[in-house]
């Protein structure tokens, strides 16, 4: 199992666990944290899992790719940073164990 | 089933048409609420379908969830542009006489990308919550002058009221004009088969009236400070300040149709979906924190906006069937949501559903509807006020529907209010 930190925009820390090969969204639907919607069913198709990577762990997640779909929906979310991801394009394997991740205020 | 049927022998003689003279582009199948069983054909015999002559030409029917999800995330390759036909199974420059509105919806990058920015802050969940009271004040208004115990129709005195206040308190528009944007609204969309407007040239006149009207706002809200809502916003944003003409009424009107039809129609099918579903009535009535999920649902039931259409830039295979460059795509979402295979018991009516929001209604990929939450919030809204005041809205006569293939319209609903 591999552990994944949410931080809410309230600051509040919530630490799950979710395996090998599942992705970030699905570490916080199947978990219940609040602030992740994933609509669309984690196809990259709508732009409601949008995260924050903590910087620490920017390198070792990714940076957003310039010229794919993510980086065509990210561009009309609400607050979007350098560090911003769609959590259901974010795979779960052992180096990413620890991860931190921020939520924005909403979703949509 | 959510379908109506006037006509008793209609599903058997749905039921023997050759799948190849299968055509879902008639506005009557939406008006007569047949359409269902014919998507319901076409997802079981050939979920992608191609109809050879119709009255908007040749088309392809793409009916299945899955794949009207790979449609609409290929936006490189099934394209939105006007001057391809657009986002219509009619196409938008076929009709002499109409007035050619440039939108973003019917753009593709870059262009799309620069004006849809533009205008998105003025629908951000952020934004929004500081209209939330307004909007519930003035829905409170609006129930509190309501009947009791006495039929009236739905969709004029509530459902077109709701929504015309709240598209009013969007734009910040003159209060006591206000129905002008419900006049507009169902101007944009009309042709004269609907019985709307009178010709094409009628239409014309009455929109670039809308846009002389729209420019004297903006006008106003330039020269002040920028404020919270849209036009302001617009007029305010590097992106669209300096629109031409037909792009700025363009996307004025996509920002009215947007938010009116659509939010209009859900308000209404609701009432419809919860009469047709009495044991989610009760549940309703045991637990109004219900609403939350039952507003994403009600949105999947009614399906205000049956398809989008894209123009293939390339051939494309989909589902087995080989797409030529230059054809017309039509994404069914109306089928779509009615897609076993992607949603449990999807013929079903169920307003605490563990995914509500896993629906086709807004599309999906660059073009997904901008205003999602807005619409939720506006039902959501409407519904808690609803519930404050009244324990049944009661359907009292068959419903009405709106002769059109792309708007999913409830033009007429009796009703009788029971006081809480």
């Amino acid at each position: 199992m591999i552990k994944i930190t949410f931080v809410a925009s309230d600051g509040e820390r919530r630490e799950v666990e979710i395996e090998e090969g599942e992705t970030a969204r699905e570490a916080a639907l199947y978990n219940d944290v609040p602030g992740i919607d994933g609509d669309c069913g984690g196809v990259c198709a709508c732009a409601t899992c949008h995260v924050h990577v903590d910087p620490e762990w920017i390198d070792k997640v990714g940076r957003l790719m310039h010229d794919g779909m993510e980086a065509d929906l990210l561009q009309f979310a609400e607050g979007t940073t350098e560090y911003s991801r769609l959590a259901c394009q974010i795979p779960m394997k052992p180096m990413l164990d620890g991860l931190v991740l921020h939520l924005p205020e909403q979703q949509y | 089933m959510d379908s109506q049927i006037a006509e008793p022998d209609a599903a058997a003689r749905i039921a023997s048409i050759p799948i190849e003279e299968i055509d879902v582009a008639r506005p009557s199948l939406f008006q007569n609420d047949t359409i269902g069983l014919f998507f319901d054909r076409l997802r079981a015999e050939e979920p992608v379908h191609y109809c050879r002559e119709s009255y908007v030409g040749p088309y392809w029917s793409i009916t299945k969830f899955d794949d009207i999800m790979s449609v609409d995330t290929n936006h490189k390759v099934f394209s939105s542009e006007a001057k391809l036909g657009g986002i219509a199974i009619q196409d938008m420059h076929s009709v002499e006489g109409a007035l050619e509105l440039e939108m973003f919806i019917a753009m593709d990058p870059p262009k799309h990308d620069q004006q849809r920015k533009a205008v998105t802050p003025a629908v951000a969940p952020s934004n929004l919550q500081l209209l939330e009271p307004i909007i519930r004040k003035r829905a409170g208004e609006i129930l509190d002058e309501l009947p009791i115990g006495e039929d009236f129709d739905w969709v004029d005195k509530v459902a077109i009221e709701l929504t015309t206040m709240t598209l009013a308190t969007l734009f910040d528009f003159p209060w006591e004009e206000r129905r002008k944007l419900t006049r507009w609204s169902d101007v944009a969309t009309a042709a004269p088969e609907t019985g709307i407007v009178e010709s094409y040239e009628a239409r014309r006149e009455e929109l670039i009236g809308c846009a002389m009207y729209f420019k004297t706002l903006w006008d106003e809200r330039i020269n002040e400070e920028p404020k919270n809502d849209l036009i302001s916003m617009m007029a305010h944003s590097p992106a669209t300040r300096d629109m031409p003409f037909l792009e700025f009424l363009g996307n004025l009107m996509l920002l009215i149709v947007g938010g009116n039809d659509t939010t209009r129609n859900s308000i209404s099918g609701g009432v419809l979906a919860l009469n047709q579903s009495p044991d989610e009535y009760a549940k309703l009535d045991a637990d109004p924190s219900l609403i939350s999920k039952m507003v994403p649902e009600i949105i999947r039931w009614q399906t205000p906006l049956t398809h989008m259409r894209r123009t293939a830039l390339e051939d494309w295979e989909i589902g087995g069937k080989q797409i030529k460059k230059g054809d017309k795509v039509v994404m069914w979402y109306l089928s779509g949501n009615r897609d076993e295979s992607a949603i449990e018991r999807a013929d079903q009516f169920i307003i605490d559903r563990k995914n509500p929001r896993h629906h086709l209604s807004f599309g999906y990929g660059i073009h997904r509807c901008m205003g999602n939450r807005l619409a939720e919030l506006q039902l959501r809204i409407i519904w808690e006020e609803i519930h404050k005041r009244f324990s049944r809205v009661e359907v009292t006569g068959e419903p009405e529907r709106l002769f059109s293939n792309l708007v999913r319209g409830i033009t007429r609903l009796p009703v009788r209010l029971r006081a809480r």
